[in-house]
């Protein structure tokens, strides 16, 4: 073992019997490289520690007071809860984020998903194609929301020009705020072209983990294309696709940039999440303890959802 | 046989240009529209990004470049010593540490970030760009740790020995055997944590409340978000491309290995 070289010079400088003293500094040694790798991992335990557990308490803590941006805060419990069930805006982000939630997740598995079968085996044009796809993963996601505000835009965008050249809408069209289904469609149609590529890429490692023998067995017992991706494909994709899709929910859960860059929220409130309510509590209403109220009933959902997710997969795949 | 397999090869091609076109055309058309002018192409839309009344100011980007090199220093320096540690030492408390740097996915951002402004203000770090990088910091150890300790478990063992052998320390054996053995996963690793906090926009806007600490990003959002009447769209797509530019420059010379990174340390294990 590497104890000899490690050992602290301590246990060198007590003469013993030759056997125990070995046995002594192999255990010293094996001590002090605990030690060793204690130390190198110090700085990750400050971080998660100062910067995790403590504000994850602290929100807990907050919760149950009144705590106003300036100003000492008191005990309130229960009402930042209770709160948060009169609360109208707070209602309708709930549906709003769940609705969003599913339509976003849904869409972008499907649209990842055959991007990942399109460009999974090597041929000619594939790379640029990749490269295609991952471009949009470069650009920041508060830039890109800027960027569809500018394209979508009838001051500058060529979007409604394209369109009603193809005959597809009559005239002018406002995407971002005209009403709250073109608003949700605008987030939904950046939102894919911001993240398809790098779900593609997750899904692309788990297809290319499929050994090509399993699909050379299935070709010889004369499975067709459907059969393949069907029997083959998607069973031994699923941890992947659980990985994906709970990846896809979680941020879908906790959507902002896009709503509050893109639509403002609006019109008239449809398109706010609930990110930015918490967000309106904290810094507009200078209320943190209900922002924290809503912050830990979110992050319960979260943790109750992704424990479920994990449960009902691993289950399946048992 | 043959016939169909053409076809299917030119239907392969087909979708995949039409595709790579769709993909591809906001970000040309980025460019495209910030340089259009009134009478022809020109730079008149950044000057004005640049100048207008609530535009970007030098110390913006300034601030943009401070935090992003602090939150990679910080993320490289954390990462390897703990992926080091995780990936080759035994040490009370190893597994807990590792699977809470993990839970760190599990409780995101916006959960946590509304006490970690209470928390900085304690710490004397509120409207701080130091204490803006240490958040993006731990919000990016999950990633860093298990891509780094993957790295380290990768390196062979006796490459190690022989290190211990010619006498190095644990420090001697990390700095010149281990780190160049490691160098994908902490490119990988590194250019993560540039192009999240290079591009940043939550953090920053719950973190940073005044403009002298504001990063690019926040400005620039702020040229959209502080307007109420009109909106400059040609000066806002100029600032987006100020701010996706060297992101863009960074990935296309980094793709190969990131994209090689990413495949072989991230989704393994």
């Amino acid at each position: 073992m590497s104890a000899t070289m490690t050992s602290p010079p301590r246990d060198r400088a007590e003469p013993r019997h030759a056997a125990p003293r070995r046995a002594r500094r192999a255990l010293g040694g094996r001590r002090w490289r605990a030690l060793v790798g204690a130390a190198y991992a110090t700085p990750t335990a400050v971080v998660v520690g100062l910067f995790f557990l403590v504000p994850l308490v602290l929100v807990g803590w907050m919760s149950l007071h009144r705590w106003p941006l300036l100003g000492k805060p008191t005990l309130n419990l229960p009402d930042n809860f209770t709160g948060i069930a009169d609360d109208e805006l707070v209602e309708s982000a709930v549906w709003f984020t769940l609705k969003y939630t599913a339509v976003m997740t849904a869409l972008l598995f499907v649209v990842a998903f055959g991007l990942a079968l399109l460009v999974q085996h090597r041929r000619r044009g594939v790379g640029f194609l990749r490269t295609a796809f991952l471009l949009p993963m470069a650009v920041g996601f508060a830039s890109a929301s800027l960027l569809f505000l500018g394209l979508l835009s009838d001051e500058i965008g060529p979007v409604n020009d394209l369109l009603s050249w193809l005959g597809l809408v009559d005239g002018y069209v406002s995407w971002t705020s005209g009403s709250p289904e073109t608003a949700l469609g605008s987030a939904v149609v950046l939102v894919l072209w911001r993240f398809a590529g790098f779900n593609m890429l997750v899904l692309l490692t788990g297809l290319q983990a499929i050994p090509p023998d399993v699909y050379e067995a299935a070709r010889i017992d004369g499975a067709n294309r459907w059969q393949t991706f069907h029997r083959i494909t998607l069973p031994l994709m699923r941890p992947t696709i659980a990985l994906v899709l709970t990846v896809m929910s979680t941020g879908s859960l906790l959507a902002f940039d896009q709503f509050w860059i893109l639509t403002r929220g609006g019109p008239d409130n449809s398109t706010t999440s609930l990110v930015m309510v918490i967000y309106r509590e904290a810094f507009v209403r200078l209320d943190l303890g209900s922002a924290a109220g809503i912050s830990v009933a979110l992050l319960v959902v979260l943790v109750v959802v992704n424990v479920v997710q994990f449960r009902v997969l691993r289950r399946r795949s048992e | 046989m043959s016939g169909s397999s053409t076809a299917s090869r030119w239907g392969h091609h087909i979708t995949g240009t039409a595709l790579a076109i769709l993909f591809l055309s906001p970000l040309l058309w980025s460019g495209f529209a910030s340089l259009r002018t009134d009478t022809g192409f020109g730079l008149e839309n950044y000057a004005r990004l640049f100048t207008s009344d609530n535009g970007v100011r030098p110390h913006h980007v300034l601030n943009s470049v401070v935090v992003s090199a602090l939150t990679v220093g910080a993320t490289l320096f954390v990462a390897t010593l703990g992926g080091y540690a995780f990936g080759r030492f035994r040490f009370p408390g190893r597994d807990v540490l590792f699977l809470l740097t993990l839970a760190i996915l599990m409780v995101p951002y916006a959960t946590i970030l509304i006490a970690l402004y209470v928390l900085l203000g304690w710490l004397g770090l509120e409207d701080s760009l130091i204490g803006l990088s240490l958040v993006l910091t731990m919000f990016q150890l999950p990633f860093s740790i298990f891509m780094m300790r993957n790295s380290f478990e990768a390196v062979p063992l006796e490459l190690e020995e022989a290190a211990r052998v010619d006498g190095c320390d644990t420090v001697g054996t990390l700095v010149r055997v281990m780190l160049p053995a490691v160098r994908p996963g902490l490119i990988t690793v590194g250019l993560f944590a540039f192009l999240t906090s290079w591009s940043e926009f939550f953090a920053p806007l719950i973190l940073l409340n005044s403009t002298d600490t504001f990063t690019t990003t926040l400005a620039v959002v702020n040229m959209r978000t502080a307007s109420h009447g009109s909106i400059d769209y040609a000066a806002l797509e100029a600032g987006v491309v100020f701010m996706a530019l060297p992101c863009l420059v960074l990935f296309a010379f980094m793709q190969r290995s990131y994209v090689r990174g990413f495949t072989s340390g991230a989704l393994k294990g």
